[in-house]
């Protein structure tokens, strides 16, 4: 199978690439990135400049994608993905969630491993990644435990995980409270060179919140989460990652305080890097007003201080990953009181037309900068091989994106089984209308 | 003249216009109270069902009372949450007792919000009889009914409300109504039982309880719950009393003939003392005598039909 | 409807002036006198809220022609209407102030104008719930016909014969600040 793609606007921060080229994909590979010129295909890549007279691909391949006005990117990975299964699948399976991904132009995922059971085991690591193999529209990389059964006593046994496929290493959901074990799952985890994924919570602080401690839970009479509750475990986390030399990377960071200390450790050289997502860098604890409960989510829709302080960060590069923590919960858990309803909202769909709309379209982010966070250093981070990059070798995971598409959030629409987003009905600008993994074409707008 | 909606849930909803209209519909609702026969026909035929998930006596009889004063049927459903969440929703709940046809449903329950959670779901009026500590709307509008009451207009007054705000709905509520009705507010109590953004409230705050009431002309006190204030919170009761309860002592620096409030149950002798509580100047007991007027003008105004928004 | 036919809808026709409608009183206060046998007993209970105003102004008269005060009370029947909560919202309700027992009194209700006599149905289930009242007379300014129930006025200032679509307004000094009793045509 070989599959061509014309004439689309090539970036690629991790090769330098930002032009119009043609990209030729043989055996879910990159076989040549270049300019078709008359029937020359001049062949592009930092190494390799010299034209090359070869046969016009057009006439050797199976199909032609014209990519013309549209962009052409390494295929986005989501560093942050809950996909439900095993154990939940009423509301999402790994077929249902990757198929979400698909549509969403994203090519790889990571699963976190609060499932039921727990991802703390190499057999339930084995599980997810034989259901992602036979089901799976994308790639699925498993996020393993740091404690057994997420309950922050004992380590997991990290070398089995990383052997059976985990990329990193999180108790989401139920963060270490434990400094002690942290620390060691730190220097453990050096052996395998493989991140530490904090969801970052000061659980005593936070104990009981439902939405951020500000204007408007003050007004509501909700009880708040502090962004203080965040700041703590992520500056406690910083410090320990300095001591151990692990690699950390702080999962949704929410607030100014955490933004603060991310940039002052980067500057001191601590290998600590941080992703926030769609809905923090665009929503505001405002959303909550009404008792929204798709406005519930953990950390909390923040005030418009810390969102600005984020898009800040994410601009200036402190932030260097958009990740979506795709959350599925079925309707019933969402549709009751706002105490009551679980945390959480699904992403996967929405996250490329949210940036592009409120960044791109916004002039906050350009495009490389957009692809560098959504695909370059989510595979820099998590040492993945051959992804996050269109260099000729590597696997053949593109997206191809129309900026300018304009669509809507439409419910019937969301491949995802959960349909709990806040982003129903808005009107967005910019979608993949193709995605294509391991050199098959996964999805295409209809 | 109506009011502007078909459910009560918060004072921050409410025009001043319409918390005026509440106040002078329930100023002539008193009246039935007075009566040797405490029975209009208004709401024959109507239901009126309290749905509480919070034990409550006083605001539950007093909804009661008021509904059978206008001849509704009033049907009491109470519940604890601990037992609903293991068996029935209370969306479910709601949308069995919407099968009833009741007119309105009147509830207290434990989570901010829950009243508009039935009042976007179900056709009956909803009223909110306290959702955690958000808001208890027909609290606010008693007080304020009570103050106009006793002291002929409530522009241009001063209240103090003193205890604990951060987690108070009765608060949340009077800063609100008081507001929109030109009364200055100011709230005192501890530092951790202060709102961490009163600006937002629009009230100023202190922790000096004599600052407080200096000039007020009425002083609000809040019941001190034990069950909500944790041990981090607050070191003791006693600490709690010695700042901040108001006793005989504390009055002296209040204007003479100061106005006492206090929504109840007391904590004799923790927040205010048997003397002040039972004082020449104690509108403890009017409050209660007005909740009926206020609820009886509520369940009334709520019963029209409204053709147009309906 | 023509454009000239909508300029007539609302025209007036004055039926009472000020001095009729003090003339009226005069008469209606000297039959109360004399069908009672005196003032004793006697207790006037207007209909907010025109009603009330005729009923101070009745014991005004009462008292220059017995030189007893006769004790005036205010009756709100909103909540005794049979018509809340049908459509639209409610009604306005005003307070009712009765100040004394209406037990073994002979009740003058008074009211502006006598229609379906509905207002009269709602004001005696209203006064019956106060207490119980020896007797009870209605006292009206205007009985305009078109009774819906059997009920009939016991002192009449002046009948008006009226077509249903026509409306009567009765206006006092007291809220109107003018005395006049005008028909308006409301052909809708």
């Amino acid at each position: 199978m070989r599959l061509l793609i014309t004439g689309g606007r090539v970036i690629d921060p991790a090769s330098g690439l930002d032009d119009t080229l043609d990209v030729l994909v043989e055996e879910g590979q990159i076989l040549q990135v270049g300019k078709v010129r008359g029937s020359a295909f001049r062949v592009q890549g930092k190494k390799n400049k010299k034209p090359t007279n070869q046969e016009p691909p057009t006439s050797s391949v199976d199909r032609v994608v014209d990519a013309t006005g549209k962009i052409v990117t390494p295929g986005l990975i989501d560093m942050h993905v809950h996909l439900r299964e095993p154990g939940r699948e009423d509301e999402e399976t790994i077929a249902s969630g990757t198929a979400a991904a698909a549509r969403g132009g994203f090519t790889s995922i990571c699963c976190m491993p609060n499932t039921e059971p727990v991802n703390d085991t190499a057999s339930v690591t084995e599980y997810i990644r034989e259901q992602a193999q036979k089901v799976g529209r994308v790639h699925v990389f498993p996020i393993g435990c740091i404690s057994r059964a997420q309950q922050g006593q004992g380590l997991t046994e990290i070398g089995d995980l990383v052997a059976a496929g985990c990329v990193g290493l999180s108790d989401d959901g139920r963060p270490v409270m434990n400094a002690e074990l942290m620390r060691r799952a730190m220097e453990y985890a050096t052996m395998f060179d493989i991140p530490l994924l904090p969801h970052c919570e000061e659980l005593s602080l936070s104990a009981g919140g439902v939405a951020h401690e500000g204007r408007v839970s003050t007004e509501l009479g909700l009880k708040g989460i502090p962004s203080t509750a965040e700041a703590v475990m992520v500056g406690r986390d910083i410090l320990l990652s300095e001591y151990t030399g692990a690699r950390l990377h702080i999962c949704h960071v929410s607030t100014d305080e955490s933004i603060r200390l991310i940039r002052e450790a980067r500057a001191r050289g601590v290998r600590v890097s941080g992703e926030a997502t769609p809905h923090h860098l665009i929503l505001t604890d405002e959303a909550v007003r009404g008792f929204t409960t798709n406005a519930k989510m953990n950390p909390p829709l923040r005030s418009a201080g810390h969102m600005t302080a984020l898009r800040e960060a994410l601009i200036d590069g402190t932030i260097e990953v958009i990740a979506t923590d795709h959350a599925p919960h079925a309707h019933a858990e969402k549709e009751t009181e706002f105490d009551y309803a679980p945390f959480g909202i699904i992403g996967l769909e929405t996250a490329l037309g949210l940036i592009l709309t409120e960044f791109f379209h916004s002039r906050l982010l350009t495009l490389p900068m957009i692809v560098e966070r959504m695909a370059t250093a989510p595979a820099r981070i998590l040492k993945l091989k051959h992804k996050g990059t269109l260099a000729v070798g590597a696997d053949a995971d593109i997206t191809i994106i129309d900026p300018d598409r304009k669509w809507t959030v439409e419910e019937h629409e969301l491949r995802s089984k959960s349909k709990n987003s806040p982003f129903i009905g808005w009107k967005l600008k910019g979608q993949a209308v193709m995605t294509i993994v391991a050199g098959q074409v996964v999805w295409e707008t209809p | 003249m109506t009011l502007k909606r078909k459910d009560l849930l918060t004072i921050r909803e409410l025009e001043p216009e319409e918390i005026h209209q509440i106040l002078d519909t329930a100023d002539s609702m008193k009246e039935i109270g007075t009566r040797e026969i405490k029975k209009v026909p208004a709401l024959r035929g109507k239901t009126v069902i309290n749905l509480f998930y919070e034990a409550s006596t006083r605001t539950r009889t007093s909804f009661e009372i008021a509904g059978k004063w206008l001849s509704a049927d009033v049907i009491n459903i109470a519940s604890t949450v601990s037992s609903m969440t293991k068996g029935e929703s209370l969306l479910d709940t709601g949308k069995t007792l919407q099968a009833m046809r009741p007119d309105v449903v009147i509830i207290r329950h434990p989570v901010p919000g829950a009243p508009k959670l039935l009042a976007d779901r179900l056709q009956a009026a909803i009223i909110n009889a306290g959702d955690g500590a958000h808001e208890h709307p027909t609290q606010a509008l008693l007080d304020l009914f009570t103050i106009r009451e006793r002291l002929g207009r409530l522009e241009g007054l001063r209240v103090a409300i003193v205890g604990d705000i951060s987690h108070s709905r009765v608060a949340r509520s009077n800063i609100q109504a008081m507001r929109k009705t030109g009364i200055e507010v100011r709230v005192a109590g501890p530092a951790t039982l202060l709102p961490r953004y009163p600006e937002q409230l629009g009230v100023q705050v202190t922790t000096d309880l004599e600052a407080a009431i200096a000039d007020a002309d009425v002083i609000m006190m809040l019941r001190i719950q034990r069950e909500r204030q944790g041990p981090t919170l607050l070191p003791s009761l006693r600490e709690y009393s010695r700042l901040f309860g108001l006793n005989v002592e504390r009055l002296k620096k209040a204007k003479e003939g100061v106005l006492i409030m206090h929504p109840g149950p007391l904590n004799r002798g923790v927040e205010i003392s048997p003397e002040v509580a039972d004082g020449p100047y104690s509108l403890i007991l009017d409050q209660v005598t007005n909740g009926l007027a206020i609820r009886m003008a509520l369940l009334y105004l709520l019963t029209g039909g409204h053709p147009a928004e309906r | 409807m023509p454009a000239e036919a909508a300029m007539d809808t609302r025209k007036k026709a004055q039926i009472m002036d000020a001095t009729a409608i003090q003339r009226a009183l005069t008469r209606v206060a000297h039959e109360i006198v004399e069908k009672n046998k005196g003032t004793a007993d006697l207790v006037l209970i207007g209909l907010r809220s025109r009603g009330v105003d005729l009923a101070r102004r009745l014991s005004q008269r009462l008292k220059q022609i017995d030189g007893v005060d006769v004790p005036v009370g205010a009756l709100d029947i909103t909540l005794y209407r049979d018509d809340l909560g049908k459509a639209g919202p409610q009604p306005t309700v005003r307070k009712t102030e009765i100040h004394f027992s209406v037990d073994k009194k002979k009740v003058i209700l008074v009211d502006d104008v006598l229609y379906t006599g509905r207002t009269t149905r709602a004001a005696l289930d209203g006064l019956m719930d106060l207490g119980r009242p020896r007797v009870v007379q209605l006292a009206v300014l205007v009985d305009r016909g078109h009774r819906e129930l059997p009920i009939r006025a016991d002192y009449v200032g002046k009948n008006v014969p009226t077509a249903k679509s026509e409306q009567v307004q009765v206006m006092l000094q007291e809220e109107d600040g003018v005395d006049g009793v005008v028909i308006l045509n409301n052909t809708d």
